[in-house]
């Protein structure tokens, strides 16, 4: 176990290095700087800009800005936001919880719909069920984000009255941030209704985010359930009379579930990739609006450090993953 | 596993039940306006956008003069009353007395607002010695852009309530960048005891001021809060809190205007604009912006130095046609290089008709024939141009009828501005939007001789320059007035820019809102507004 997580690390020291490279190139290949970006139509002359970029550290040779990025990253120093002036580390650990909150309630989401979807669909293979669940799937996955989102709103908010159209929690209430996370936060408040209205916020984004991860859980299920259904096991274990509830619950779901868990691992990046646009629709502080927002004003020192705190949350979930994949199935810790 | 999956769909049938029930919309007296982005930070003179100026310049701070509501009109703020010396050298400001400052956890004043605050204010941009010049990253962007550091001979302190600024040379639109937002005034006494705290940075993040509502929190890209300040000096605001509810997009915007999460909004959606108009929960307010939209010959280059060429391609183009298609209505035609709203605008200059035939005639007089050129788009959207691209295929349309074969060429934005700069193009559509409301603010900062570095047109007249020169040095409007219209005359003659629109900007408001108004210079200003 000890030597499969060394084994496992050391895959992971080159990868880093890349991701520090590529987030360091790619907002400098851009054109543009962020003195640029911040100038509006106002022109400078080549000494004023020269010199607000000197303030920034950015006059120096692309070789020594990335040694110092380097540096400071080891140290734990991500960098200085250039618009706000706030350490990039800070601000990514302001915004962080808002997305995890909201990626933990989408994923709930696609497992709970997604799940029972793809049992379903592959028990009744074949049937109207089957080919309609598989549709509406495929649908989904298919969905443009923006447009899926702006219709939820349009509909369930506007039309209907339903729900609220962006944000995290209602003005009325004024609750002191704990850990970030407003579901706790609001039930460790004594506001009065602060967590009716979080979670009520919770519910669109989530299920907008939520709705690729679900098309994609629900299609594995169903082809993961299917390969074990047509198992010899599963035969024995409906000629030796079980109930079906049994065969699929138990023979069937669990073995199963070993492609599901790590499907449902990599959908990791695709929430993360996904709260961009999300986060953006539903004015969600968290981190892929931040990012965004980051690129287009060329904060070089905001996108450089949260692209490797992403990235360090990426690894370390897929880390994660593995280490419980070899838990589910030892014989993989001794094949590698 | 199954009993815990049933458990986390009670949880989400529970959520679907309390998204029936939950409440929605906003607490009596508690105005919520839409922004549109998060400030960068909240001391004004560091972070230049109009997001972080409406965040804390238009709700934190007061500066010496401010703009009265809804025009650009200088009163009196911070100062009751100032004068100009016969030279136009120097001014001196009497300060108002009594004004108070806000508190916070870090902070309880213990004076009002003097001398010294005015002094600490400028100077923290000015002097790069200062204590406080490099704190927060030192970029005093407006300072530099108003060129203020240039403008200045000193600044003294005379008594508490009296202080004397003095120039370098005469300069009338001074007094009003004293009114713009990056000359907020900054409690001294604040930054003095953050200093010895060591923390001088809190300063700039958890603000003290003397304005009408008093930071109260920030929440990044969620919210703003801010409480109605019972000291202020004008009176206390009749709304008790102020929340900016963060929401970047414009559509969601106008989602939650409707849905009554928000009062106001700002940057609606063009798409959404005849949607809004007829919403019987909604006034639609509207102003023409203080900015114009232009096509800039490059004056350097043949044959664009030759005054028959450029008044020729003027003629070229189909004005009308560029408002119906490009502004969709929300734009006027611009003929002056700045807007009808401002004082001095030269409404008897007449502008170049649109006549293909004549213009053909002029290009052949000039013994241009057969021209090839570019017209540079930019690649954003802005205040004075809703789609660059689309107004610079019309105009190559409109040119090909004469003869003349245009490239579009585009950038990004940045890197736009630089070639711009740098005087690679032939003609490159750009614009302005006015910083304090003084006509020298377009004219000498975009056609000025010495403003070759912001001239798209890099053209040079000294008649226009002498002018402008003349009006910087008196301080008698009048006298300016005149001196502004008669440059008016000589621009549209020699058409250095083909002056194309001034964009009207909207403001959507719910019915129970009074006292919003538009401001002709884009801040958002909520002091005097109520709820029904």
């Amino acid at each position: 176990m000890f030597s499969f997580l060394l084994n496992r690390l050391a895959v992971l020291a080159p990868v880093f290095f890349g991701v520090t490279l590529l987030s360091f190139g790619f907002i400098r290949i851009l054109p543009g700087d962020p003195v640029l970006a911040l100038s509006g139509e106002r022109s400078m002359t080549p000494e004023q800009h020269a010199s607000l970029l000197a303030k920034l550290g950015l006059d120096k040779p692309l070789w020594e800005q990335y040694l110092n990025y380097i540096g400071d990253i080891l140290q734990g120093d991500f960098g200085t936001s250039v618009l706000t002036n706030r350490p990039v580390l800070d601000e990514f650990l302001e915004l962080f919880p808002a997305t995890v909150e909201l990626a933990t309630c989408a994923m709930i989401f696609a497992i709970v719909i997604g799940l029972p979807a793809g049992i379903f669909a592959a028990v009744k293979r074949r049937t109207f069920f089957d080919q309609g669940i598989m549709g509406i799937s495929l649908v989904g996955y298919s969905m443009p984000i923006f447009w899926w989102g702006l219709l939820l709103i349009i509909l369930f908010s506007s039309i209907l009255g339903l729900t609220p159209v962006s944000g995290r929690l209602s003005f009325m209430f004024d609750v002191e941030p704990v850990t970030g996370f407003l579901l706790i936060d609001t039930l460790l408040s004594d506001e009065k209704g602060s967590f009716a209205s979080a979670l009520h916020h919770l519910v669109l984004p989530s299920i907008v985010l939520g709705t690729i991860p679900l098309a994609i859980i629900a299609r594995q299920t169903r082809s993961a359930m299917l390969e074990v259904l047509s198992e010899d096991y599963v035969r024995t274990a409906r000629a030796k009379g079980l109930a079906p509830i049994r065969v699929y619950g138990l023979h069937a779901l669990r073995n199963a579930m070993i492609t599901v868990v790590t499907v449902i691992g990599l959908q990791v990046g695709v929430l993360l990739a996904g709260a961009i646009l999300t986060e953006t629709i539903f004015s969600w502080p968290g981190i892929g609006k931040w990012i965004i927002f980051s690129v287009f004003s060329r904060d070089y020192f905001a996108v450089q450090g949260g692209l490797v705190l992403i990235a360090l949350c990426i690894m370390s979930v897929n880390l994660l993953v593995d280490l419980t994949y070899g838990l589910i199935n030892p014989r993989i810790l001794h094949t590698r | 596993m199954r009993i815990k999956l049933l458990g986390v769909a009670a949880g989400i049938a529970a959520a679907a039940v309390i998204a029936v029930s939950a409440p929605s919309g906003a607490a009596a007296k508690t105005f919520v306006f839409c922004s549109e982005g998060s400030p960068g930070g909240f001391n004004p003179s560091l972070h230049s956008a109009g997001t972080d100026f409406d965040a804390s310049a238009q709700t934190i701070y007061n500066r010496l003069g401010e703009f009265e509501p809804g025009t650009t009109k200088v009163v009196p703020g911070l100062a009751e009353s100032w004068t100009a010396s016969a030279d136009g050298l120097t001014y001196t400001f009497n300060l108002r007395k009594g004004v108070k400052w806000h508190s916070n956890k870090h902070f309880t004043p213990t004076r009002d607002f003097n001398a010294d605050d005015v002094l600490f204010s400028f100077n923290r941009q000015w002097k790069e010695d200062h204590p406080y010049n490099a704190v927060s990253g030192g970029k005093y962007l407006y300072f530099g852009w108003m060129d203020m550091g240039t403008a200045l001979k000193s600044i003294e302190k005379v008594d508490d309530y009296t202080v004397k600024m003095t120039l370098n040379s005469p300069d009338a639109p001074f007094v009003s960048n004293l009114a713009m937002d990056f000359a907020s005034i900054m409690s001294a006494e604040y930054a003095d005891k953050m200093a010895s705290a060591g923390t001088k940075e809190v300063v700039d993040t958890d603000p003290i001021g003397t304005g009408p509502f008093e930071f109260v929190s920030y929440k990044k890209d969620a919210f703003i809060r801010y409480k109605a300040f019972d000291q202020y000096w004008e009176g206390r605001p009749k709304i008790d809190k102020l929340v900016f509810a963060i929401t970047v997009d414009a559509s969601v915007r106008y989602q939650k205007l409707k849905a009554g999460e928000c009062h106001v909004m700002p940057y609606p959606n063009p798409a959404d604009l005849e949607a809004m108009s007829k919403d019987p929960e909604i006034n639609l307010l509207s102003q023409e912006g203080l900015n114009v939209g232009y096509l800039g010959f490059n004056a350097e280059k043949a044959p664009f130095d030759d005054v028959r060429v450029r008044q020729a391609l003027s003629m070229a183009i189909n004005k009308q046609a560029i408002l119906d298609v490009v502004f969709k209505g929300a734009g006027s035609a611009a003929k002056n290089p700045i807007p009808p709203t401002m004082w001095s605008y030269n409404d008897d200059v007449v502008d170049y008709p649109y006549d293909p035939a004549a213009a053909k005639a002029l290009l052949s007089e000039a013994g241009v024939n057969g021209l090839k050129t570019n017209i540079w788009a930019m690649p954003v959207q802005r205040p004075y141009n809703p789609n660059a691209r689309r107004m610079a295929e019309l105009i190559q349309a409109d040119w090909a009828k004469i003869g003349v074969d245009a490239d579009i060429v585009s950038y990004e934005w940045g890197e736009y501005r630089e070639r711009i700069r740098a005087g690679e193009h032939d003609t490159a559509l750009l614009g302005w939007t006015g910083d304090n409301g003084d006509p020298d603010n377009f004219m000498f900062v975009l056609l000025g001789c010495e403003a070759a570095k912001a001239n798209v047109a890099r053209w040079c007249n000294t008649r226009f320059d002498g002018l402008l020169r003349a009006a910087k040095k008196t301080s008698d409007q009048a006298e300016r007035t005149e001196l502004y219209k008669q440059a008016q005359v000589v621009f549209k003659r020699e058409a250095p820019w083909f002056t194309v629109a001034h964009s009207v900007q909207f403001r959507p408001v719910r019915k129970e809102v009074v006292g919003f108004k538009i401001h002709p210079l884009g801040s958002h200003i909520f002091k005097y507004v109520d709820l029904k």
